[in-house]
């Protein structure tokens, strides 16, 4: 495990930029002791040889980590821009979520529970989760909305298949936001002897600190992979962000870098002065959602505005509150990247790589290849968090694939049609 | 009126306090104010007000049904205040209870004002503990409003001590490991988390969560200075709506009932 931290991190109680920050913890009383004793846990596993050689030797012999940063020549050609892609979507399950996962399922067995609850909203964690619990022998349970168990029903046969119970969480707008809900129900009932695998940088201290010390990996390998490829630091990095796990991941080890810019592509849906996006920042005003002080798509009485995304994985109304942190500082440039412009990015990745991303990575990549537009020849590094067999089902939706209709070439289309 | 002199007057009568909870804004705004001027009627001493929210952790499903229908009807955090001041007017102690959100939404300081403007005694919250709430307790402190924190059946001593100093009114103590919603028997962790609360504080303690009759009432009220009721006052609507009449003549009985219950508890 690495010890780097940044001048970004939470203080001791989870303050992001100090108590009228972002962060904290809103949480019922019922839990704070559960809270108390995960961080207690976390902190001293962090200082325990034995926790991160055990951690560590998991993710190489297991997860397939470290990725590989990938030079994407024919992408960069097509963008105009050196892109590196730091292959997060080569790991076990297909996504950055088992770092964070085997970290937390590891501390869970430290702590001596036997059950794991998580949430997931594309399933990405939701596999994560039941892979990591099957490889140590936990019981677990995901939650997941209703509405995601119909558009990812592949990650749900997985989960089953794994060993996992899937509950379809069937109140509120069905999806991610409910499903944290729901599983944060049963952990006020089950905390003595249950963890709950939060599944992104979010929620009450200690969680998108001690997810950040679990992710904290992707950035730190595409750091000193790319000074060996290149000899110097990218001119910008960049992440898809819902939550925000993978993009924390790898902007953590850049942020006292001053002379690398930070982008985070948010979920623009159909666009942002539709009103149907997920784009929390960019759109959002603070709140406390799920514990944490942070930006919330909220109506004018702070009640949870439904969001929208075509991603499911960034199908929520908050992000992780460094996140808000950053961009409050602007340390970090958010920007809206819509379904469309992701979808076409999907495509072009696919048709210029042969890479299929998850649809949460092509929001990452559609922005960096408008991000070259403005700043050509430099070198940019995007996170691709997650691949793309997930998604195929939306895609075929989408692109109507198998059927008569030819899908469009990507490299054909002008840099605004993206 | 205050809570404390609502306690005060129970404990001069050799009984436990009856706290009833509704949200506002269910099954309408003008319906909600009725079935609280129901609880009032028939025995309650203390009206809690529910504050609608679109993510309520802490509830179960009788009383996220009835708050997800208020929000469905439009309920704002205004018509919550307007009902307050209606259910107050009556001279019974009205709190509301709120996730927080809502409150920094509308602005602690504002919020704060109008609560007592309108007559409200104070505010319960399910999800801020006083380690993170200097801002509501300044404003609080402020404008003389009751600070009603939670206590658990996980809560530390040390977090006991925290969490009694800082409340003002009355200590909630939560009495199960769990969402609220009635349950066939009382909890056997409330006894044992009151003990230890009251070994903390002066303070008058109120079981909440799980009380669904008024035996149940009785036995919490053998140990426990109030006995609070949300989601069994709830179901009686729930069960009746197509009936309001039939559904606030289930209510008024189901409050006479634990409002008998509380006395019989000693």
């Amino acid at each position: 495990m690495t010890t780097l931290h940044s001048t970004y991190d939470a203080d001791d109680k989870g303050w992001f930029g100090g108590a009228s920050g972002f962060g904290g913890r809103f949480m019922p009383e019922a839990l704070i002791a559960a809270l108390d004793e995960l961080d207690i846990a976390w902190q001293k596993a962090l200082v325990d040889p034995t926790f991160g050689l055990e951690f560590d030797a998991l993710l190489q012999n297991y997860a397939g980590v470290p990725s590989m940063l990938y030079e994407a020549h024919r992408l960069s050609e097509h963008a105009g821009a050196r892109i590196l892609l730091k292959r997060e979507d080569l790991n076990h399950t297909g996504a950055h979520k088992i770092r964070n996962v085997l970290g937390q399922a590891l501390l869970t067995k430290r702590m001596g529970k036997k059950r794991v609850i998580a949430e997931t909203g594309a399933g990405q964690h939701g596999v994560a989760s039941a892979t990591a619990a099957a490889y140590l022998g936990l019981d677990c349970t995901v939650y997941m909305g209703e509405v995601d168990t119909e558009r990812q029903a592949l990650n749900v046969a997985r989960m089953q298949l794994l060993g996992a119970e899937v509950v379809p969480v069937t109140s509120g707008s069905r999806t991610l936001k409910d499903a944290i809900n729901e599983a944060l129900r049963d952990w006020v009932s089950s905390v003595d002897h249950t963890a709950y695998l939060f599944g992104t940088a979010a929620g009450p201290h200690p969680f998108p600190s001690l997810v950040l010390s679990f992710v904290r990996g992707i950035g730190d390998e595409a750091r000193r992979q790319c000074l060996d490829l290149t000899g110097r630091l990218p001119d910008a990095v960049a992440a898809c962000v819902g939550g925000g796990s993978n993009a924390i991941g790898l902007f953590a080890a850049f942020l006292d870098d001053p002379e690398v810019a930070v982008y985070g592509y948010e979920p623009g849906g159909d666009g942002v002065e539709t009103g149907r996006h997920a784009a929390t920042i960019h759109a959002g005003d603070v709140g406390v959602l799920h514990g944490a002080r942070t930006y919330v798509l909220q109506d004018a009485d702070g009640q949870t505005v439904e969001s929208h995304s075509i991603s499911a994985g960034l199908d929520y109304p908050g992000v992780g509150p460094q996140h808000a942190h950053l961009a409050a500082t602007g340390r970090a440039t958010y920007v809206p990247v819509t379904d469309t412009a992701a979808m076409e990015a999907m495509a072009l990745l696919a048709r210029t790589e042969g890479i299929i991303p998850a649809i949460e990575s092509a929001h990452a990549i559609a922005g960096v290849v408008e991000l070259a537009q403005e700043r050509p020849g430099q070198t940019l590094l995007v996170n691709l968090s997650g691949r793309g067999d997930k998604d195929m089902g939306t895609a075929l939706d989408y692109f109507g694939l198998g059927k008569a209709r030819p899908v469009a070439d990507p490299q054909a289309a002008t840099p605004e049609q993206q | 009126m205050t809570t404390a002199s609502a306690f005060a007057t129970s404990r001069a009568e050799g009984r436990a306090t009856l706290v009833g909870y509704l949200p506002a804004g269910f099954p309408d705004v003008e319906g909600g104010i009725d079935a609280l001027k129901v609880l009032v009627d028939n025995g309650c001493d203390v009206i809690e007000v529910g504050l609608p929210y679109s993510d309520p952790v802490m509830d179960g499903p009788t009383i996220q049904a009835a708050a997800q229908q208020a929000l469905e009807l439009g309920v704002r955090t205004t018509d919550v205040l307007r009902t307050v001041e209606a259910v107050a007017a009556t001279g019974t102690p009205t709190v509301i209870m709120t996730y927080w959100n809502p409150v920094e939404r509308y602005g602690v300081e504002r919020f704060a004002a109008d609560l007592a403007g309108a007559g409200g005694a104070g505010l319960i919250t399910p999800d801020l503990t006083p380690d993170f709430a200097p801002e509501w307790i300044a404003a609080a402190d402020a404008h003389g409003l009751d600070k009603v924190f939670l206590v658990a059946p996980s809560s530390t001593p040390e977090r006991i001590e925290m969490t009694t100093a800082a409340c003002r009114g009355f200590v909630y103590a939560t009495a199960v490991m769990g969402v609220t919603g009635a349950r066939a028997t009382t909890s056997d962790l409330a006894g044992p988390l009151v003990a230890r609360t009251r070994a903390a504080t002066d303070l008058p303690i109120g079981v909440g969560i799980g009380v669904a009759d008024g035996a149940q009432a009785a036995e919490v009220a053998s140990y426990a200075d109030g006995v609070i009721v949300g989601s069994a006052l709830v179901r009686t609507l729930l069960d009746h709506a197509g009936d309001r009449t039939a559904g606030l003549r289930a209510l008024a009985a189901l409050a006479a009932d634990l409002a008998d219950g509380v006395r019989r508890g000693r």
